[in-house]
């Protein structure tokens, strides 16, 4: 007949993975069928129940309790057990260094007040506290805890973000900084390849293949699973980014993300544009349209993102500068688009392209048959128009062949206070009008002209498709456009993407103007990393192992739990804080 | 509103610029503010006699048998609790006392003047350790050393203060920490400065050399002697830090042996108070923890500003007193930074790179780290008549730092 026996110390914490330790040690001992080492909380109570361990103590067990159990095979056994408790507890820690362990975060930043990091893995109800001791101590948090609300983490993440530093997480796995890796990370080679995740694992596959392909790494960020989500917004996400487009040392950067909201990875491939350096992407989920965008390169996966950033290394890619968007010209109430098509195919492709920048563009030979136009004849918001289409050439030219119809369309669209943007294609060659710009490029001065004079500005973006040999003489056709004011491409991807990156910029909502986050200080992140770990001791370990200094402080939950002197604390540490 | 942070510091500045020097003894009721002839002070909060604890009803029966109002103890029993007396903690008079702490009208008392803001403060003379009155033994060996103590130790060493222009303790302390003594259960340094300082002028002032070679061989084999004038010296340096408007730093510790009691420099004059912790302890031969008396005794002080346990660091040579081992003494001062203000200023610890001692207990540090103050203390027997059973170490009680860490909440609304 089996013994259960049981032990309760009330006002003492053990991290989970000490009690784990001395789990396994108690269920070793001879005798020993079963033991449980837990706190007592109702959830840890309740898988105690499911493996038989449970006796009226336990039962009676607090949440701040270290509940102890052992069932054996005899009274005997199971007494000798629970003597060696202290013993065994004693073991593990002489196993450790002698030297003093701070009892606080702010005991330990007197012992070690250059620290510049700070790693959390205590239980999430506490976690956010630390964290944000972490910060009033000025130091980057690297966040490990799961169970944190994302209340908190806003909260925190907008504290952080003030202060120009990082919160790497709630739930955030791994992060590699200067060649030292906080909590799981790989030993990966120090190179010009910094990484901003968030995505823990994505973040080690990534950081795994650029080392096995002969690459290396500058940083390798975490920001934890729901930092591109809506209500967290991407700070810490964002905050990386800027951190790596500043670094002189980091010459491409990755960003690895689990399927983000797709308003936050809108944003962040905005702003990554501006990196002025190669940017490989790969949110996991959101299916590129193109492969390049600019400085953005597209991953179709982890190991992609990562072969790309090193080829990106190896073969730096030319890239030009950004045009200047003339947002500031247009007037109040300008924000549409309407693109006067002749080719079909440059139709759809703008179409595609488009969703990338804003939600609908109707057509009246729609992907989608939900954007369809009712009347083709009238424009509707965001409207492309492929006047190719039969119900335009009953009876009248193609198009490609007669501007008329282009033009007196032009002239409308011209007249509409909300219209900011038309786009044209202008399709040379044989078979097409002899000189279509000789038309279309007055009548865009024109159609200028008339906005200009409602107190608008109207852009007019032209793509122009043909060759130098071709009749109508692609250069010729480009300069007369020019003279009529519109910015012209030869690329429909490059004149529909520079149309986008307008319309994005006119339709932003007023709610996205963001919290300015003060920038990340560079130095406090190119330094050495030297680091307090609050929590998990295997963490402290893996960076004694690395050869970081670290500092374990021997953390108590406040109060010992006490909700009602815990609170006053809180509030009298915010009264401090905001003195 | 109020600005924590502030507060603090300037409490804990007053706390380490305060300069106490020794400057005479007289008899309490010549020199303690408020000292009536039917006034008896004792250490710790205030407590009623029927509260009492065994060791300070000894003490009490000792100090009526010492003013001669009484024959016998049957006797002063009797009218300690007939109400003819009362009683006062000696910490609401300006004083302090070891142990039970009773100070009676005709007592002779040091007097420690606090150069800097001008407070006096008192405390007794030392009796030596063992069977003393203030264990509460009250046997007439007791008494007739507290008469000598009163009739020829007091008036010689009063002289010798006098002629010597008064003992500076704060640079004699600062010093005594560099020798091996915590300031507080370790006192073979400070009591060698205090001597020498003294010997040549009592041995001035003295009337005969006999008296001058008693005094001299007392002060030499009594280490304690220094332990009263040191406490009154933390007390001026408490005094200083006390009633600062905000502040969360303890200016007040102190047991009676049935109650802990603190006081919060920004919450007035209010005792915050729980039962009396039992004592870890090893033991006299004869003597177990049965016989123990709760924690007693005014000589927190010590540690409240900033020395004793708080600076074990700096004399490890305690731990052969408290039993454990020197790593221990040093674990106990880095433990005792978690929960105070400041490093001191003029207390230094040699092995610590000459760290400041740990000072000004923080409320909101003690209740959020659950740790309590250590202290070192001797341990008196529970039962008057006995004395001293044994020392060791006890941490102080953490209710009364919640009480007054929610009291502070109220007070300051938040």
């Amino acid at each position: 007949m089996s013994v259960i026996k049981s032990e309760i110390r009330g006002g003492v914490y053990y991290d989970s993975a000490v009690l784990m330790a001395l789990q396994r040690s108690l269920a070793d001992l001879p005798g020993v069928e079963d033991a449980g080492v837990i706190m007592g909380t109702p959830t840890n109570k309740e898988l105690l129940v499911r493996v038989n361990l449970v006796t009226p103590e336990v039962e009676q067990a607090k949440e701040n309790d270290l509940v102890i159990v052992v069932r054996a095979g005899d009274e005997r056994a199971a007494s000798d057990a629970l003597q060696r408790v202290d013993e065994l507890l004693s073991a593990r820690k002489s196993s450790i260094q002698q030297d003093y362990r701070p009892r606080s975060l702010d005991g330990a930043q007197s012992m070690m007040p250059d620290a510049n990091w700070v790693l959390v893995s205590v239980a999430g109800r506490y976690a956010a506290g630390v964290a944000r001791e972490a910060l009033r101590l000025n130091k980057h948090v690297f966040l490990f805890s799961d169970n944190v609300s994302v209340e908190e983490e806003i909260s925190l993440k907008a504290e952080a973000a003030q202060k120009g530093l990082l919160v790497m997480g709630p739930d955030c796995g791994t992060a590699m900084i200067n060649g030292i890796g906080l909590g799981f990370a790989n030993k990966v080679r120090r190179g010009p390849i910094g990484v901003v995740a968030a995505a823990g694992t994505g973040l080690q596959q990534v950081a795994s293949r650029i080392d096995q392909l002969g690459g290396g790494m500058t940083f390798g960020i975490g920001t934890g699973g729901r930092d591109l989500s809506e209500k967290v917004g991407g700070v810490t996400f964002l905050m990386g980014l800027d951190a790596l487009s500043r670094d002189p040392d980091t010459k491409v950067i990755v960003l690895v993300s689990k399927p983000p909201s797709p308003k936050v990875a809108d944003q962040v491939l905005r702003v990554a544009r501006k990196a002025g350096k190669p940017v490989v992407v790969n949110f996991i989920g959101r299916t590129p349209i193109s492969r390049r965008v600019g400085n953005l390169f597209f991953a179709s996966g982890l190991d992609d993102a990562a072969a790309l950033a090193v080829e990106l290394v190896k073969n730096p890619p030319v890239l030009e500068g950004e045009p200047e968007l003339p947002i500031a010209r247009f007037a109040p109430g300008q924000k549409y688009l309407r693109g006067l098509f002749s080719g079909g195919t440059l139709a759809y492709e703008a179409q595609h392209l488009l969703t990338e920048y804003v939600p609908k563009v109707y057509a009246n030979a729609p992907i989608n048959k939900e954007n369809k136009l009712k009347d083709s004849l009238v424009s509707v918001e965001h409207t492309i128009v492929d006047l190719g289409e039969d119900e335009f050439t009953v009876g009248r030219l193609h198009p490609m062949m007669d501007n008329d119809l282009r033009i007196r369309r032009m002239m409308e669209e011209a007249e509409d206070p909300e219209v900011a943007v038309i786009f044209l294609d202008v399709v040379i060659g044989f078979g097409s009008h002899p000189d279509p710009a000789s038309e279309l490029g007055p009548a865009i001065a024109e159609a200028k002209a008339k906005a200009e004079k409602a107190g608008r500005y109207l852009e007019v973006v032209a793509v122009c498709t043909g060759t130098e040999e071709d009749p109508q003489k692609l250069s010729h056709q480009i300069r007369q456009l020019k003279q009529g004011g519109a910015w012209v491409e030869t690329s429909n991807e490059v004149a529909v993407r520079y149309a986008g990156q307008i319309l994005q910029a006119l339709n932003q909502p007023s709610e996205e103007t963001q919290l300015i986050a003060a920038p990340v200080d560079l130095e406090t992140l190119k330094k050495p990393v030297k680091a307090l770990n609050v929590g998990l001791e295997s963490f402290a370990e893996n960076l004694t192992a690395q050869g970081a200094p670290v500092l374990q402080v021997d953390w108590q939950p406040p109060a010992a739990g006490n909700e009602k002197l815990a609170s006053i604390l809180e509030r009298m540490k915010k009264l401090s804080s905001a003195e | 509103m109020i600005n924590i942070e502030e507060a603090n510091k300037k409490a804990v500045e007053n706390m380490m610029e305060a300069r106490p020097v020794v400057v005479g003894v007289a008899p309490a009721i010549e020199v303690i503010p408020g000292m009536k002839d039917n006034l008896l002070l004792h250490a710790g909060p205030p407590v009623t006699w029927e509260r009492m604890c065994g060791p300070m009803k000894g003490n009490m029966i000792g100090a009526l048998l010492f003013e001669g109002v009484t024959k016998d103890a049957q006797e002063a029993e009797a009218m300690l609790a007939s109400g003819k007396y009362q009683f006062a903690a000696c910490h609401d008079f300006a004083s302090v006392g070891p142990m039970a702490g009773v100070i009676s009208p005709k007592m002779m008392v040091f007097i420690v003047e606090d150069q800097v803001f001008g407070n006096k403060a008192y405390s007794g003379l030392n009796e030596g350790r063992g069977k003393v009155i203030r264990m509460g033994y009250y046997g007439q060996d007791a008494i007739e050393r507290m008469l000598w103590l009163n009739e020829v130790f007091g008036p010689t060493v009063d002289a010798a203060l006098k002629s010597s222009g008064g003992v500076d303790l704060r640079s004699l302390l600062g010093k005594a920490l560099h020798m091996g003594d915590d300031g507080h259960n370790r006192l073979d340094a400070a009591s060698i400065l205090f001597t020498t300082v003294l010997a040549p002028h009592v041995s001035k002032v003295a009337k005969n050399s006999d008296i001058a070679f008693d005094v001299l061989k007392f002060m030499g084999e009594n280490a304690l002697t220094i332990l009263n004038p040191v406490m009154a010296g933390c007390k001026t340096a408490s005094m200083a830090a006390h009633g600062v408007e905000g502040s969360t730093v303890v200016s007040v510790m102190g047991r009676n042996g049935t109650d802990f009691g603190l006081k919060v420099s920004g919450l007035g004059d209010r005792w915050f108070t729980a039962p009396a912790p039992h004592v870890k302890a090893l033991y006299f031969a004869g003597f177990t923890e049965k016989d123990a008396n709760p924690d007693i005794g005014d000589s927190v002080i010590t540690e409240t500003t900033g020395i004793g346990g708080f600076a074990m660091a700096a004399a490890p040579a305690i731990v052969t007193f408290i039993g454990g081992r020197a790593q221990d003494a040093i674990r106990n001062t880095l433990d005792m930074y978690e929960i105070t203000t400041a490093e001191h200023k003029y207390y230094t610890i040699p092995y610590l790179d000459f760290r400041g001692t740990p000072t000004g207990v923080d409320i909101r540090k003690v209740v959020e780290k659950q740790l309590a103050p250590r202290v070192n203390t001797g341990v008196a027997h529970k039962d008057p008549g006995v004395g001293q059973v044994g020392a060791g170490v006890v941490s102080m009680p953490m209710s009364a730092f919640e009480d007054a860490l929610i009291a502070f909440a109220d007070k300051y609304g938040i």
